[in-house]
């Protein structure tokens, strides 16, 4: 296997509050491939768009790295500040937002946003700056793109301008897209294009993708395989196949329903009785115990051990077999 | 925009006829002309001849449409104490208010914006929040009492500048300037800060909340994912943003700082229109009054209108939209 364009190591993120810390991401490791799609799935609030913003920098204070390592195409990045992470983002970790309406400053030409994004990275010139700018529309699909550099984020479709987004995270030509619920804010009639077009361009460029989202729909459509985070840890981890149709983690399993990939309904996720526990009251041992069908008393004094089957890995003490029931 | 710019010109317009029909009415409620112009030995028809030259016989629209049309062209009548044209008069001493206000106004933009920059971005540092704890300073106290604060200091103290008056001034094509002699730019130095002091820290303290919220968009946070560097984030995407809404409460406050010339020029015997109008009132100069009144509505709506056309530079969306509405 080629070297890991990510790979983070029992990565911990914690925010510190007057009643104790918090740990969003609690001793989470994945490695995503050149070219890969890896999708993160979870209820709200399971620490996904944490551990995305701790790759690319961006945790807002006081929440932070505690613990562990990440590193991007073979350079531990964890460390770094300021500057040297500046360099990084864009270049080598672009990132798109879940709103496409917010995430484009609305006083900026989308053509000066998407050049002045290429000049911060690249050794070009504003001319040469200015070409890629309109290739770089009419790739994502947007029509007449000559014209449409020049067109504030206000002239664009919510779909268009997550076109733009896209275009803009891909300008710099990073080798990894984290890419936190993509569609979510999107009408459901263009969501299925917008995945496809952000498969297609990254496949076409090599370029791997780290795709969060909550909708096990988009999971089964665009990743290679499938990371499951709960309260902050990760529950289950594998070839997107065998997680939709054999998980091995009872969680994984109720975020299927009950008849794994037999249904596309979008309210599978809240089948699982009950809700995720807040950070600042998570149950002792594995988190998911209260909810779980299969706990017994084990499961509430130490987390699910670690169990590997080829590719994939599970955190439990009870893994549900190949066959999908006990 | 034509349409849009016509309309708020007609709204001003309406807006200077009402304050017009203000300015006229001290005319005729305040005290009588005719009773201020003659002396103690009059007689009924040096009265009525009076009352003929000056229109006083005619009915008040048409009384009312004279002053309008002679106020329009400058002409706002004789002033009661000096026996001079009123226009003349103003002609004498609006160089002196309109220098000070420029350099008031110019000194509370520029420091007030850099400085409110400057404390969103150190948000935490320690000369951050000296300068926000000063600043409280500028909003409580009164202008007199900072002028005579700075006089007493200055002046009285350490004897550096002068604490009233123009010093020399140079007379550019009927202008009379202070810009060009150092005793001028000397004499303007206590009093431009007088005024000015709570227009720049009113303008520092939003600048800093407007900023602060903006720095916490997504369009920023995207800028930052991007790589964008520290200070293309901070100037090109976060300032300007930042002055869409802080434009207004500026120009509000550029007007106010002509109108709270008064107190300044009296202060510092600042030969201006506002030490003007503070005498005009002591011996119920009408003439003098009702033109003060006219001469800061206009610059008000002036004011007002300039900010107005200031949106549309700034901020594309509201181009389009008025396009469209019309
Ligand atoms: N400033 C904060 N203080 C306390 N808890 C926070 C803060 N920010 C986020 N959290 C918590 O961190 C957890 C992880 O959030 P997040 O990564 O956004 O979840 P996801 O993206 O999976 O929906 C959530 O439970 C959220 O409540
Ligand atoms: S460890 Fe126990 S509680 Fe946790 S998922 Fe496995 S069986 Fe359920
Ligand atoms: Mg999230």
């Amino acid at each position: 296997m080629k070297e890991a364009v990510l790979s983070i190591r029992d990565l911990t993120v914690e925010i510190p509050t007057r009643h104790g810390i918090l740990r969003p991401v609690d001793g989470v490791s994945y490695d995503i491939a050149p070219g890969e799609v890896l999708g993160v799935v979870g209820e709200s609030g399971a620490g996904k768009s944490m551990a995305g913003n701790a790759v690319i920098g961006l945790l807002t204070p006081p929440a932070h790295i505690a613990g562990g390592e990440i590193v991007v195409n073979g350079q531990r990045i964890d460390q770094l500040t300021g500057e040297a992470m500046r360099r990084l983002r864009g270049k080598q970790i672009g990132m798109v937002f879940q709103d496409p309406l917010t995430s484009l400053n609305p006083l900026l030409r989308i053509g000066d946003q998407l050049t002045e994004t290429m000049l911060a990275h690249l050794d070009i010139s504003r001319t040469e700056a200015e070409e890629r700018a309109v290739a770089a529309l009419a790739e994502v699909g947007i029509p007449g793109a000559a014209e449409r550099v020049n067109s504030y984020p206000h002239e664009f479709s919510g779909g268009m301008r997550q076109r733009v987004v896209i275009a803009l995270a891909l300008c710099a030509e990073p080798s990894l897209i984290i890419a936190d619920e993509p569609t979510t804010a999107l009408d459901v009639s263009v969501q299925a294009q917008i995945i496809a077009l952000l498969k297609r361009l990254c496949r076409d460029r090599g370029t791997a993708i780290m795709l969060i989202t909550h909708d096990m729909g988009v999971i089964a459509e665009a990743a290679d395989r499938v990371a499951v985070m709960y309260a902050g840890r990760l529950a289950e981890l594998g070839p997107v196949r065998e997680v939709l149709m054999q998980p091995h983690h009872p969680y994984t399993a109720g975020l299927m329903g009950s008849t794994p990939l037999a249904s596309r309904g979008k309210d599978r996720l809240h089948q699982i009785p009950g809700a995720m526990p807040r950070l600042d009251s998570l149950p002792g041992g594995c988190a998911f115990h209260p909810r779980c069908p299969r706990a017994a008393a084990r499961c509430s004094s130490a987390p699910g051990p670690l169990i590997t089957d080829g590719d994939g890995r599970a955190a439990c003490w009870f893994p549900l077999d190949r066959e999908g029931v006990a | 925009m034509l349409a849009y710019v016509i309309q708020r010109v007609f709204q001003s317009a309406i807006v200077l006829l009402v304050v017009g029909l203000v300015a006229f009415s001290m005319f005729r409620f305040v005290g009588d002309p005719v009773d201020n112009m003659l002396g103690q030995e009059r007689t009924q028809a040096d009265i009525e001849r009076l009352r003929t030259t000056l229109g006083l016989d005619q009915p008040f629209p048409v009384q009312y449409y004279k002053f309008l049309t002679n106020a329009a062209q400058g002409n706002f009548g004789v002033s009661y104490r000096q026996g001079r044209p009123v226009s003349d008069i103003l002609m004498e001493r609006a160089p002196a208010t309109l220098e000070l206000a420029a350099v008031s106004g110019f000194l509370a933009i520029t420091i007030g914006i850099g400085l409110g920059v400057f404390t969103a971005i150190r948000r935490n540092g320690f000369a951050a929040n000296a300068i926000m704890s000063i600043s409280l300073i500028g909003v409580s106290l009164p202008t007199f009492l900072i002028g005579i604060l700075l006089i007493y200091l200055f002046s009285v103290e350490l004897g550096w500048l002068p604490s009233f008056g123009r010093g020399e001034t140079v007379d550019v094509g009927g202008w009379s300037t202070g810009f060009l002699t150092s005793s001028g730019l000397q004499a303007l130095i206590l009093p431009s800060i007088t005024l000015g002091l709570y227009q720049m820290t009113l303008i520092m303290r939003l600048v800093r909340s407007e900023m602060l919220e903006v720095l916490r968009q997504d369009y920023i946070r995207f800028a930052r994912a991007r790589g964008l560097r520290e200070r293309a984030v901070n100037f090109r995407h976060a300032l300007k943003n930042t002055l869409v809404p802080v434009i207004t409460v500026t120009g509000l406050q550029l007007g106010s700082i002509i109108a709270f010339a008064i107190i300044t020029e009296t202060v510092f015997q600042w030969p201006g229109v506002g030490l003007l109008f503070i005498n005009a009132i002591q011996f119920v100069d009408i003439p003098v009054m009702a033109a003060y009144l006219m001469l800061i509505s206009v610059m008000f709506v002036g004011i007002n209108l300039i900010v107005d056309l200031l949106y549309f530079a700034i901020d594309p969306r509201l181009r389009a939209d008025r396009t469209a509405a019309h």
